[in-house]
């Protein structure tokens, strides 16, 4: 039980993963593309920081004083820290692009742009 | 035991706030969700020991990146448009890709196997010599700002290349003397109708803004840093705006001084990088910065971390009232 439990971390990265492609791919809304965007990218980080975790470890803050203590790794939470500042800066430019095709197109439907095109 | 049962409960939660984000029509209801899933994966962050990361997602992704999606929202229709098509195809594609990531977790190492490959190659050397070489206590600010210091610089750079982008794409009034300030927002506000937002976001204020001085300064001994502590900054800023008006917070940060921080930030890392190679040292190597290497190496940290947080703080803050702006 114990020993499957370990995986859980694993499958909701895979789910959410799925969940986020799923609208990308799914939806025409350009803003529900880019929420599911970013849940993709929101499982990426989860799935890193999972790695990270060392069993009865802490943050690794170092203790002065304290030998035994175990630290979780630090490295996947340097990636997954700049990552996230990254994330929202462009999601941001997705933002600003859909604020300018709805400017210009009126809508933002992927299939009604994508008519709009054709019908010129 | 306990850490497990919370980690489960929590992480079935983001699942399920994940597909409310997905199924809403209402994409107000979907945004406030995503604020949702993001405290949800802070907690997550916070519980699997990432103190650092838990905060950054906090500021981040529950903070900022709500506000900018609700901008956004301001300048675009808040209706999804139903359709039925082509969903089939998708849902398909989506479950089988779903099994096979499913059936290859299981030739993962489980959760905190203190034998995982990952935790066999440079980690362990982090932790062993951090406090020999760099005599910090917090080994995640001595990676990312010096062992790894050419990544965080990149980081920077892109941070700074979509903030770009977004003026490119967007303008912001009166950084290049285009439009008027006078154009924007005269003394409406977002929250002018409430009085206990206004209340409250007054009180608090000067206390956000301390607590991101803190993060910035304190990040090299506890969890915080230059990213943390500029996301903090933007975020009191915005509440600024959003209380007192788009005009007032862009008399007190002026869209030029946005545009310096955003380049400046970026400008002082590099600088350092160049102020080393000068000494005789390699780009970014801070040892040189000072006769006793340890102490040039926290030198370096504390100013690229400097760096660091007003770049961030300055592209936040450009983006939003880019958006503010556009709306007006």
């Amino acid at each position: 039980m114990m020993e499957l439990l370990g995986l859980y971390n694993y499958w909701v990265f895979a789910v959410l993963l799925m969940i986020g492609f799923y609208a990308v791919i799914a939806r025409p809304n350009m803003v529900k593309k880019l929420l599911g965007l970013s849940i993709f990218q929101a499982a990426v980080f989860l799935l890193y920081i999972t790695m990270d975790k060392v069993e009865g470890g802490t943050a690794p803050i170092i203790q002065k004083g304290v030998e035994d203590a175990i630290y979780s790794n630090p490295l996947p939470q340097v990636l997954i820290l700049t990552a996230i500042v990254v994330g929202i800066s462009t999601t941001a430019l997705g933002l600003a692009l859909v604020v300018r095709i709805h400017e210009a197109y009126g809508t933002i439907e992927e299939d009604e742009t994508q008519r709009a095109d054709l019908d010129e | 035991m306990i850490t497990v049962v919370f980690s489960v409960f929590l992480l079935t939660l983001l699942v399920i706030t994940a597909l409310g984000v997905v199924r809403a029509q209402n994409l107000f209801t979907a945004v406030m969700l995503t604020g949702i899933f993001s405290l949800l994966m802070a907690a997550n962050f916070f519980v699997l020991d990432a103190a650092d990361v838990a905060l950054t997602e906090a500021a981040v992704g529950a903070g900022i990146s709500t506000v900018l999606l609700l901008g956004a929202l301001g300048l675009t229709p808040r209706e999804e448009r139903a359709s039925g098509a082509k969903r089939w195809l998708a849902l398909v594609v989506t479950a089988l890709t779903t099994v096979v990531l499913l059936y290859a977790t299981f030739e993962q190492p489980r959760l905190g196997d203190p034998q995982a490959p990952v935790h066999q190659h440079v980690a362990p050397w982090y932790l062993e010599k951090t406090p020999e070489l760099v005599d910090i206590p917090n080994v995640v600010t001595a990676v990312l700002g010096s062992y790894r210091g050419y990544d965080t610089l990149g980081e920077v750079i892109v941070v700074l290349t979509a903030g770009i982008g977004v003026l490119f794409l967007l303008g912001l009034p009166g950084a290049v003397g285009d439009r008027p300030r006078d154009d924007i927002a005269k003394g409406r506000t977002y929250l002018s109708h409430h009085l206990v937002p206004q209340v409250v976001g007054r009180l608090v204020i000067p206390f956000i803004l301390l607590f991101a001085l803190y993060v910035q300064f304190h990040g090299e001994y506890g969890p915080g840093g230059g990213f943390q502590a500029g996301a903090i900054f933007a975020a009191a800023m915005i509440l600024y705006a959003l209380i007192e008006g788009e005009r007032e917070a862009l008399t007190v940060i002026s869209p030029k001084l946005l545009i310096w921080m955003m380049a400046g930030g970026a400008l002082l890392y590099g600088s350092v990088g160049l102020v080393t190679m000068a000494l005789g040292g390699n780009f970014l190597d801070y040892n040189v910065l000072h006769s006793n290497p340890v102490a040039g190496q926290q030198w370096g940290i504390i100013v690229i971390e400097l760096g660091v947080g007003i770049t961030v703080a300055g592209v936040l803050l450009a983006i939003y009232h880019a958006f503010a702006a556009r709306g007006h």
